[in-house]
């Protein structure tokens, strides 16, 4: 696949219509693109662990935010996220698939491939779209946001600087618990339970909340929420423009505009970019939901 | 330029035999990236029940998700196979990064503490 022509340093360097680095200017300059843009990425989930540190004690468990599944109505934690990185993983061998027959010249196997990474991508949009519904619409039992102020609890009285979600055991709204390792100051104990009086007390400060967006989140810390629209949104916008190049470019398959040309190079270029976004979601999908 | 009217040389080509060894490639390739998630996800669900301590879990997936970016990157965007010249370029960035990330972790964060016990 790489070519082997011999050249000296001499005729490499010279400009000579050669290029130093063995690849056309689109396929270099999609390269550079991808490795800045990767940047922002890191920026972003290094943001994010370090809130998420600074938080440590009271974030949520992506295993308990995540939990639905279309059609079955139990508890199915990352089993969703799972088959969505299953579908990019495997709209990735597509787009690779797709390229691979471009350099033989294989114009129909190019159409087919192209068209399963066009349909993989859609999948992956869609299936964001699902969780961030879910996300945003929240439980119908909800969680209860404790106000600022000053509590006292069976631990003592702690002062409270920002908003805690207490989520509620049951049904019935009886029974409070509240992730209190950090104010506690207690480590073994991971929750809190509230009942009767003492849940009264902290009721009377506070509002109850509904799904998540910018300012609340039910499921722990408002950041939570900031993050997870902001890293996955960033993210799916990369994949939405993606499957629009790829259409692009099995459009252009289909009128032959590169079997004109010659080669099908930029089966490879917008097969980077999908990549590109590929790896990404590696990345997210461990730091956001596995650890 | 009169070399313009050249016909464009950096396009990849190669032939149906060739064809046949790297699509085997490709499918290898998928069946280890679809064995590391399955790896990770189920570590993800059973390792309280199985009493791993949390931080060798936390550095299990970190080891397995850089091996997955380093396979599709080498081999799915073919870097792999790409001049030493291209390949630094995209890579020696990534290692001051890193060097820096490392160096933020030990600093700047309470994992301070951490690397105190452990070194």
């Amino acid at each position: 696949m790489s070519q082997t022509e011999v050249v000296d340093s001499k005729t490499t360097w010279a400009g000579d219509n050669n290029s130093p680095f063995g690849a056309g200017y689109g396929k270099l300059m999609m390269w550079f693109f991808l490795m800045s843009d990767a940047l922002s990425f890191t920026g972003f989930l290094a943001a994010y662990g370090f809130y998420r540190h600074d938080y440590n004690a009271i974030w949520p468990t992506a295993e308990n935010v995540f939990t639905h599944f279309p059609f079955i109505h139990s508890h199915q934690p990352l089993l969703y996220v799972a088959m969505m990185t299953f579908i990019l993983i495997m709209s990735s061998v597509t787009m690779v698939l797709a390229v691979e027959a471009g350099q033989r010249m294989d114009k129909n196997a190019v159409v087919k491939w192209m068209f399963w990474t066009v349909i993989g991508g859609l999948i992956f949009v869609g299936s964001q779209a699902w969780e961030w519904y879910h996300f945003i619409h929240g439980t119908e039992l909800g969680a209860f946001e404790l106000g600022i102020g000053t509590y006292t609890l069976p631990n003592g009285s702690v002062e409270q600087t920002q908003g805690i979600i207490g989520r509620w055991v049951n049904d019935s709204k009886d029974v409070l618990m509240l992730p209190w390792r950090s104010v506690a100051g207690d480590i073994t104990s991971e929750y809190l339970t509230l009942t009767g009086d003492e849940l009264k007390n902290v009721l009377a400060n506070g509002e109850a909340v509904y799904g998540a967006n910018l300012t609340h989140n039910e499921y722990g810390h408002p950041l939570f929420a900031d993050f997870f629209f902001f890293i996955t949104g960033f993210h799916g916008t990369h994949v939405f423009s993606g499957v629009i190049l790829n259409f692009i470019v099995f459009v252009n398959v289909l009128m032959g505009t590169y079997e004109k040309r010659g080669h099908y190079e930029m089966v490879e270029k917008v097969g980077l970019y999908w990549h590109f976004v590929d790896l990404v979601w590696v990345f997210v999908f461990t730091f956001f939901y596995l650890v | 330029m009169e070399h313009s009217n050249e016909p464009y040389k950096y396009a990849a080509h190669h032939s149906k035999e060739e064809g046949i060894k790297i699509r085997k490639m490709i499918w290898n390739m998928f069946w280890v990236l679809l064995a590391i998630t399955a790896v990770e996800v189920t570590l993800g669900l059973i390792w309280k029940e199985i009493g791993i301590a949390w931080l060798s879990v936390k550095m299990t997936f970190i080891i397995l998700t850089l091996a997955k970016a380093y396979f599709i990157v080498a081999y799915y965007m073919h870097l792999k196979h790409e001049k030493t010249s291209l390949q630094n370029t995209i890579i020696v960035p990534y290692i001051f990064l890193g060097v820096y990330l490392i160096y933020m972790i030990v600093t700047e964060a309470t994992y301070s503490e951490f690397m105190d016990k452990l070194f």
